[in-house]
């Protein structure tokens, strides 16, 4: 399928298609309310602004980030015990993303530099190699992410391939609470996109609730800038006809029942608890935790960790309301000012997918600061009045 | 962190294959995607290939595509 792939490849990158579809956005925003559409991953944002699609949008249609960065929303609390483990003298192999976030007073980036073993992997097979090089060293695997992360490091469990040596501290979250949790908010969303490579995994079954109870459509969405605008339009076309619908604009890589055999593996290892995420507070149902009889490579029970309250949100800090949706970036009085990537106060301006991370880089430097920001206040003040 | 890059299978070996992705060649597994063949192309996350492209997909979204962008040729047949 090479050709054809390419082809379309080449096709979602083409002004001319982008062109077709921003006019027919155009067309169909008008004569419509505002529309506040929220999209919960932080690759999604990564190509919303890269690409500066919010610029080209009508003036009453809001792209809002939610909570899509998983290194953003892992509570401080959580990240304390692995420093604290990590000091104590067990090594530590986690995602370059999560290195440099803030705990309540180091980041593992700091903890190395005070001589804690913290290395960086790129995946949970790595870990398993690092682990097997050095078999008379301890390690712990800080496995973060959402459902596309916790796939890739169920298998390796539910097989037996992880050695004595190396256990795992969990702290993956599922998307669809987190997603049910914005619904429940005042200044919630009008209809959301959803996020492309977690629906790989959970496919289109866990987004029906949406359209069904909430009265919100959902598009499952690549992305391409092209995949992006196809959802706005989607979403348009339905907010002009008065209906709400589940959409898989994604269908080239998601299928509606989801990777099964990825999902077989999760709930074969993982279960599913009430966790608590950094800036918002617990969410029910959102967490996954080892199930009692995979206990032994639990972290938790191995070292009999103890997770004491973090601070997850620092004062003046908007983390908390960037990661809801509720502030933009450049409303905090710390952005690019105190709070850079080179020294994040904050969780959002840490990783790439942070959406304090992506404004520094992207909405910052266009110029168009000053307006983005007043566009999105405004808006915000108004919709929740 | 969920950042998916497809990538074409050019080898599988057991439970991992080679993908490559531009020109730049990575061994990834396949636990999640057990029936990918040489030429499939896959969504790779972290190191394991998550996702199948849907080859019936990809030109469905090609020919909708090319309904509304006059410049666009989909091709009738296609060579593995």
């Amino acid at each position: 399928m090479t050709d054809e792939y390419r082809q379309l490849l080449n096709l979602l990158r083409s002004s001319e298609a982008a062109g077709t579809v921003v006019r027919d956005i155009e067309r169909l925003s008008r004569g419509i309310d505002n529309v506040k559409i929220v999209h919960v991953c932080g690759t999604h944002e990564h190509t919303i602004s890269r690409f500066g699609i919010r610029l080209i949008l009508p003036k009453n249609v809001k792209l809002i980030a939610g909570p899509g960065c998983p290194v953003c929303i892992t509570p401080a609390s959580e990240i304390d015990a692995v420093i604290e483990l990590a000091l104590s003298g067990v090594a530590v192999l986690t995602f370059g993303d999560m290195l440099r976030v803030p705990g309540s007073e180091l980041s593992l980036f700091q903890a190395r530099s005070r001589g804690a073993d913290v290395r960086v992997v790129y995946s949970f097979l790595d870990a398993i190699k690092v682990a097997r090089s050095e078999p008379s060293r301890e390690f712990v695997f800080f496995a973060i992410g959402f459902e596309t992360t916790a796939a890739t490091v169920a298998p390796y469990i539910a097989l037996g391939k992880v050695p004595e040596n190396l256990s795992l501290f969990v702290s993956h979250r599922l998307i669809p609470p987190a997603m049910e949790f914005m619904s429940l908010l005042r200044h919630g969303a009008d209809a959301y996109i959803a996020p492309g490579h977690v629906s790989t995994i959970i496919g289109c079954k866990p987004y029906e609730v949406f359209p069904k109870v909430y009265r919100q459509s959902v598009v499952i969405a690549g992305f391409e800038p092209l995949d992006v605008l196809l959802a706005v339009k989607t979403i348009l076309d339905l907010t002009k006809r008065g209906d709400v619908k589940l959409v898989n604009e994604y269908s080239r890589a998601v299928r509606y029942e989801g990777n099964v055999l990825a999902l077989k593996y999760m709930y074969r290892v993982f279960e599913v608890v009430d966790g608590a995420w950094r800036g918002i507070g617990v969410i029910p149902q959102s967490k996954l935790c080892l199930r009692s009889e995979y206990r032994r490579y639990d972290a938790v029970e191995r070292y009999g960790i103890s997770i004491r309250r973090g601070i997850d949100v620092r004062p003046g800090c908007r983390c908390g309301d960037v990661i809801v949706g509720r502030a933009v970036p450049t409303d905090c009085p710390y952005f690019a000012k105190v709070c850079t990537p080179n020294n994040p106060l904050g969780p959002c301006m840490v990783s790439m997918e942070g959406t304090c991370r992506i404004w520094y880089q992207f909405e910052r430097t266009r110029g168009g600061e000053v307006s983005e920001r007043e566009r999105a206040t405004e808006y915000l003040y108004n919709s929740s009045s | 962190m969920c950042l998916g890059i497809p990538g074409k299978v050019l080898e599988v070996r057991g439970d991992t294959a080679i993908v490559d992705f531009g020109g730049l060649r990575k061994e990834v597994s396949i636990v999640l995607t057990p029936d990918v063949q040489p030429g499939d192309y896959v969504i790779v996350h972290a190191g394991f290939a998550i996702s199948k492209i849907s080859r019936e997909e990809a030109l469905e979204m090609l020919k909708l595509l090319s309904e509304v962008v006059n410049s666009i040729k989909v091709p009738k047949t296609s060579s593995r």
